[in-house]
């Protein structure tokens, strides 16, 4: 998007951006507001998760396990080290996914050389490693939880962390790199031919993508001022997964898109149960899976972006 | 065409800067506006001839029996004060909303009423870690939170609008401390706790220092995982250690298979635990080697009482099934706030709050709760025997 816009074109919108974003932060009912933190919280997760699976094509179910360590670091630090200050919390939010990125790496450099459904088996085993030993520790509360983390996630803070965030996979899907991941992808053997070293690439999608987990689940732990290891458990994981698949595995703004969509949807279906009286929230998120997967197997947006559409057209230079 | 878009640029560097201004000046004014329209909305509230009450509830989940029981005595409790007429002339209505058995989902909902829906005190959660997560948001809208069966102490810790119903774990494992020593005599007993579960090293820990100090004697302690399926290694630990009581605080799931297990191994002493022993599951999972069992739990359907059973009976008629201790402990929690609606001075929150931590002597189901000053509630427990399959009431124990 940015190359497709002129300078004064991007302040612009930043500048509506910011104006809108101040109107949402004052105007609007705390509910609305938590939901829209939440809806970020999950863009953020998504387009992460979107990185390794979507564009380098390696699929992973452990992305729940990167954000339990960016939650816990996190969390650890305000509540025992530094306290609730904005700008200790900025440190703590970066040392979170930094943590999370760190293993990450580790996690990487062994394992990427697996392929397909045995990589997936170790990622959905790492993060499950990753929730006994939460449990286990005590220093961190274990079963019990960790409560009275101060509440500093805004909207505000949010919605520049999704900012960046999706900046930073934009710039990098223009870049080498980027092209690096979708000629892996597209087919590893070619790829290698062509000269890039796999393994190398594999290892900054999946640092990259565990670094923007671990920073979703710093803002997650601050939001909700408790965490415990069961909220981490490996349905967290297919959560995000299915954010990604129903927006179009490798679309950055589908994966967007779907995780406002599935954040703001069990809670549009509220009144219906609260009416009838039996769960029909789950049921239709379900069917709707299934319809989707059945109409649109690509998802959403398939691999394109939303200003790939006609009707988005009006952005990009003709 | 260049110097066009040099003014062009400038000009919004001014627009956004002048934005970040304004949208700084924006937040002092919203709170104020946000104040004066909560005002508005309870001074509405109060000309309106309903009272609206909030409960977050896990009605789906892997949780749901505990939400659904407890919802369904809460409506009954709030149905039979509609009958007689309200509280204060006004009929009391509770809006329930799901959590899906999640900690999240819940700090939504809570959100919801309370801001969405305006209601002037919220009932619940079961479970301790969704009480938790949203203890900090009832605080903060200074809205009172009345948590039926949170056993954690902290709960109650994370502010002063936070109540509870049930009694916590620092009284439940010397209930039945107590019990095993006078009641039943006997000196000699082993523990086997789950390291997994807070709730059951708790117990466990409780149990043995009034165990001690009446003058008992703990001769082994062993230990489990919860989800674990081979206990027999342990078992084998404890009946070398000849124990005439073995003290089990976990949930009915592994307390089944360990039972089980003792018995194939001839532990033949009885078995006792907390109220995470309460489930009909217990005797479909242990059998016949769950004879003989003693549990602390908060009520008893089958107490003399004349208040218990017809609460039975009305529970039994509306819903069609014998009300378990989480349906107890909501219909407190529902008598309760209705006193404390009763006696409060308004419909605002920090009114409410000071009318229930005034509650004293009420009678419940559960038994005559008081609150103290940590916002706790003192009353008795009861001791339940398991016999040919079903819980026999043994007796009640006051706190001492």
């Amino acid at each position: 998007m940015w190359t497709y816009l002129k300078r004064q074109q991007a302040y612009l919108i930043l500048g509506v951006f910011l104006v809108v974003l101040s109107f949402i932060h004052t105007h609007i009912s705390p509910y609305l507001r938590q939901l829209l933190i939440l809806s970020g919280i999950n863009i953020i997760l998504a387009n992460g998760l979107n990185l390794i699976s979507g564009i380098t094509g390696q699929l992973s179910l452990g992305h729940a396990g990167f954000m339990a360590i960016g939650a816990y670091a996190s969390a650890y630090l305000s509540v025992f080290v530094t306290g609730p200050e904005s700008f200790a919390f900025l440190l703590n939010i970066l040392a979170g996914g930094c943590l999370a990125g760190f293993f990450g790496f580790i996690l990487g450099l062994p394992t990427l050389r697996l392929k397909g459904d045995y990589l997936a088996i170790v990622t959905l085993g790492f993060s499950e490693m990753i929730r006994v030993i939460l449990l286990n520790m005590d220093s961190v509360g274990g079963a019990r939880g960790l409560p009275q983390i101060p509440h500093n996630t805004d909207l505000i803070w949010t919605a520049g962390a999704v900012g960046l965030s999706l900046i930073f996979i934009y710039r990098m899907m223009k870049s080498y790199i980027g092209r690096a991941f979708l000629a892996i992808r597209e087919n590893e053997l070619a790829a290698q031919s062509c000269g890039i070293n796999i393994t190398k690439y594999k290892v900054i999608s999946f640092t990259s993508g565990a670094f923007l987990a671990g920073i979703a689940g710093a803002l997650f732990a601050h939001q909700l001022s408790y965490i415990n290891p069961s909220i981490f458990g490996f349905i967290k994981s297919f959560e995000i997964l299915i954010m990604i698949v129903l927006g179009g595995l490798g679309s950055l703004s589908g994966a967007t898109l779907a995780a406002i969509i599935l954040t703001f949807l069990p809670e549009a279906l509220r009144p219906l149960q609260q009416i009838t009286q039996i769960d029909f929230r789950m049921i239709i998120y379900s069917s709707l899976l299934i319809v989707m997967m059945l109409t649109r197997p690509s998802g959403l947006l398939g691999k394109r972006e939303l200003w790939d559409f006609k009707i988005f057209g009006a952005f990009r230079r003709s | 065409m260049r110097r066009n878009m040099t003014v062009a640029t400038i000009l919004t560097n001014v627009f956004v800067s002048l934005i970040f201004v304004f949208s700084l000046g924006c937040t002092k004014k919203q709170q104020q506006s946000s104040e004066t329209s909560k005002k508005s909305s309870q001074q509405n509230l109060e000309t309106n001839d309903t009272i609206l009450i909030g409960a977050v509830l896990s009605l789906t989940g892997p949780e749901a029996t505990f939400g659904i029981s407890t919802k369904n005595a809460i409506e009954l409790s709030f149905e039979q004060k509609n009958k007689e007429g309200g509280v204060l002339g006004k009929k009391l209505k509770l809006i329930t909303l799901d959590n899906q058995s999640k900690p999240e989902e819940s700090a939504i909902a809570i959100t919801k009423l309370i801001t969405q829906d305006n209601v002037v005190a919220v009932l619940g959660e079961v479970a301790s870690s969704r009480s938790i997560a949203m203890a900090p948001i009832a605080q903060s809208n200074k809205i009172p939170m009345l948590s039926t069966a949170s056993t954690n102490p902290k709960v109650t810790e994370l502010g002063d609008f936070i109540f509870r119903t049930s009694f916590i774990d620092p009284f439940q494992g010397p209930v039945l401390a107590r019990f095993v020593f006078e009641n039943l005599k006997m000196k000699k007993v082993a523990i086997f706790k789950d390291v997994k579960n807070d709730y059951s090293i708790g117990l466990s820990q409780f149990f043995k220092e009034k165990f001690v100090e009446l003058g008992g004697q703990i001769i082994s302690e062993q230990s489990y995982s919860a989800g674990d399926m081979d206990f027999k290694a342990q078992l084998t630990a404890i009946r070398s250690a000849k124990p005439e009581f073995v003290y089990l605080p976990g949930y009915y799931t592994d307390v089944g298979l360990i039972l089980r297990q003792a018995r194939e191994l001839g532990i033949k002493v009885p078995f006792g635990g907390g109220d995470g022993w309460d489930s009909p599951k217990l005797f479909e999972i242990g059998g016949k080697a769950t004879e003989g069992g003693y549990f602390s739990n908060h009520y008893s359907p089958e107490a003399e009482d004349p208040f218990v059973q017809s609460f039975v009976k009305e529970y039994e008629a509306k819903y069609g099934t014998v009300p378990d201790a989480l349906a107890a402990l909501g219909y407190d929690s529902g008598i309760i706030m209705i006193e404390a609606l009763k006696n409060s001075k308004s419909l605002a929150g920090t009114d409410i709050r000071d009318a229930l931590a005034k509650t004293s002597k009420i009678k419940g189901v559960t038994g005559i709760i008081t609150f103290n000053s940590q916002r706790n509630p003192i009353k008795s427990a009861v001791i339940i025997k398991i016999e040919d399959g079903k819980q026999k009431y043994v007796t009640t124990i006051d706190p001492s």
